[in-house]
């Protein structure tokens, strides 16, 4: 194992984010902010609670997960994206370096930024509403799941992607929408039944519902079901990651 | 001299089906300068490309120090340092902060001491904290060269490494070529400026249309199959070459009849000079001044590569 170059590569992305801090960080606080002005008291003063929970409350699990998803893929697959585009990756690939230490490297940097940043838009609600957290340990082990999924996610996309168009497509076209329609803003139990059962093929409402009973107890599917399906998506992403490098597709000619 | 790289019957087909690579076999040797000619498109970066981990072979197998590159990639690649032909740096890190990264990159402890030397020797140290952007094309091609030496590789690769370099530049960087094959490491090089193989390599390849069409020492290459002239300045034109001259085969007259030429075989024993000389003295043919050339690496490498050519022509035909 070169854990040295896991840790250069993981130092090397997060320097980055501290370079584009406002962008990294500094940006989607203030995205989830103006969430909570909009979604929280505008309409929130009119949905006084859903299932038991004050709305601004209960729009925070969705609204974390909502960046974190977003931001793991996209800081991943910039990652991974960048030195594929300046030709930069020469050196990761001459170097003795396998391709799970590679993962480990830019992922672990994508979902440790996701992860502060999850953390600080927690704080940042705390300011709007409070909020209670029934199973802290859930909740962090929810989170750093779901940042280490998208993440491995977003490396997938960023070594598929031709153009700064591609790797912007997934990320705005596919998660953003599946985001907002997977129960960010409401429960699912709210929706038609014909809705609620097109509704579970969206692997998002399984991310959001897992996160949101970690804080609430309430949820839209049961939590080992949440846990098994972002563990599913999981091993799927290692699986694409291990045949990306040993097949050297997009990286190698 | 054992080699430290072997490649046995290496090939590369693109999946466009473009062969760049048609069964190379090759030895480096431990400790030497090697240089890798070839025209453009002749298959230079793609071997190494394949040795360095980047490319993938369609066929054989290469060994470094005796590591083979795919079994044993770790052990391989942590002996070669590569310095790529194209300018590809990370624009937004300093000069400090991208070479420490490569160092870690190939699991090497931290060790500012040797990054120091590196970057003094390149004559870098002042640009340290520079962003690698702020740099010219010539201190970026540095930046890489050290960004390959941060890890103390026992191979280097120099692909086109003084392409864009300033002479200034370029006579300190064979400098720092030199100082490490004094050192003990292996340097592989391509390049367009053939004077500088021939300045600095002890042996020569020649690559064309994907094949190694010679491998040769330097000094033996140059000794094989370069040419020596004698040229004879005449204080009379000659109408033309006298019948009844020694070596009138080898002989031309050129600058209106001024000029002779004589060529000769470097390798024979005996050359001719003295029975030509001779013979001018009979003929009564004067001499104003007389001079000697050599030929060329550039020279000999342009023939090698148009007889390769001619034949591969000749065969499709």
């Amino acid at each position: 194992m070169n854990g040295r170059a896991i840790l250069a590569i993981y130092k090397f992305e997060m320097a980055r984010t501290l370079r584009t801090i406002w962008q990294s960080i500094v940006s989607p606080v203030i995205s989830t902010s103006l969430y909570f002005v909009v979604f929280g008291a505008a309409i929130g003063s009119r949905i006084t609670e859903i299932e038991g929970i004050p709305y601004g409350a209960f729009i925070v699990p969705g609204l974390i997960m909502l960046t974190l998803l977003t931001q793991s893929t996209m800081n991943a697959s910039f990652g991974i994206y960048f030195p594929r585009f300046t030709g930069t990756i020469y050196e990761i690939l001459s170097a003795p370096v396998s391709a799970f230490e590679i993962a480990c490297g830019y992922v672990g940097a994508a979902a440790t930024k996701s992860v502060i940043l999850g953390l600080v838009i927690l704080a940042t609600s705390w300011l709007f509403v409070p909020i209670q957290i029934l199973h802290p340990f859930w909740m962090i082990g929810f989170l750093i799941l779901t940042a280490v999924t998208f993440s491995l996610f977003g490396f997938i996309i960023g070594i598929w992607a031709d153009g700064f168009e591609q790797l912007q497509i997934i990320p705005l076209l596919i998660i953003t929408p599946l985001t907002f329609l997977g129960g960010t803003f409401y429960s699912t139990h709210v929706l038609p039944p014909l809705w609620q059962k097109i509704a579970l093929f969206n692997p998002v409402v399984y991310l959001i519902s897992g996160f949101r009973w970690s804080f609430f107890e309430v949820a839209d599917v049961t939590p080992a079901i949440s846990l098994g399906m972002t563990l599913v998506f999981l091993l799927v992403c290692l699986a694409v990651v291990w045949w990306i490098f040993r097949t050297g597709y997009r990286l190698k000619k | 001299m054992p080699s430290i790289i072997s490649i046995q019957n290496l090939s590369k087909t693109y999946a466009s089906g473009f062969t760049a690579l048609k069964t190379i076999n090759l030895d480096i040797e431990r400790g030497e300068i090697f240089a890798l000619l070839g025209p453009n498109g002749a298959g230079k970066t793609t071997l190494i490309g394949i040795i360095c981990g980047i490319l993938n072979a369609s066929t054989g197998s290469v060994t470094v120090g005796g590591h083979d590159i795919g079994r044993d990639f770790r052990a391989a690649r942590s002996m070669i340092g590569l310095v790529p032909q194209e300018l590809t740096t990370d624009a937004f890190e300093s000069v400090w902060d991208t070479v420490s990264f490569s160092r870690g990159l190939f699991g090497k402890p931290k060790n500012p001491a040797h990054i120091e030397k590196v970057l003094k020797d390149l004559s870098l140290w002042d640009k340290k904290d520079n962003k690698i952007r702020t740099l010219s094309g010539g201190m970026k091609r540095r930046v890489l060269i050290a960004k390959a030496l941060s890890h103390e590789p026992k191979v280097l690769f120099l692909d086109e490494p003084t392409a864009g370099v300033d002479v200034e530049l370029r006579k300190d960087m064979w400098q720092v070529v030199r100082d490490l094959r004094a050192s003990g490491v292996t340097i592989i090089l391509t390049t367009h400026y053939i004077e500088e193989a021939e300045d600095m390599a002890d042996r020569i390849g020649v690559i064309s249309k994907g094949e190694i069409i010679l491998v040769e020492q330097k000094a033996e290459l140059m000794r094989k199959l370069g040419k020596k002239q004698l040229v004879l300045h005449l204080q009379q034109p000659l109408v033309e070459i006298p019948p009844d001259i020694f070596g009138r085969a080898n002989l031309t007259l050129g600058d209106g009849g001024k000029e002779l030429t004589f060529t000769y075989d470097t390798q024979g024993e005996r050359t001719g000079v003295t029975r030509l000389l001779t013979d001018l003295n009979r003929l009564d043919i004067r001499l104003r001044d007389l001079e000697t050339k050599q030929s060329s690496l550039e020279e000999i490498f342009i023939g090698l590569v148009s007889d390769n050519e001619r034949a591969a022509a000749g065969a499709q035909s």
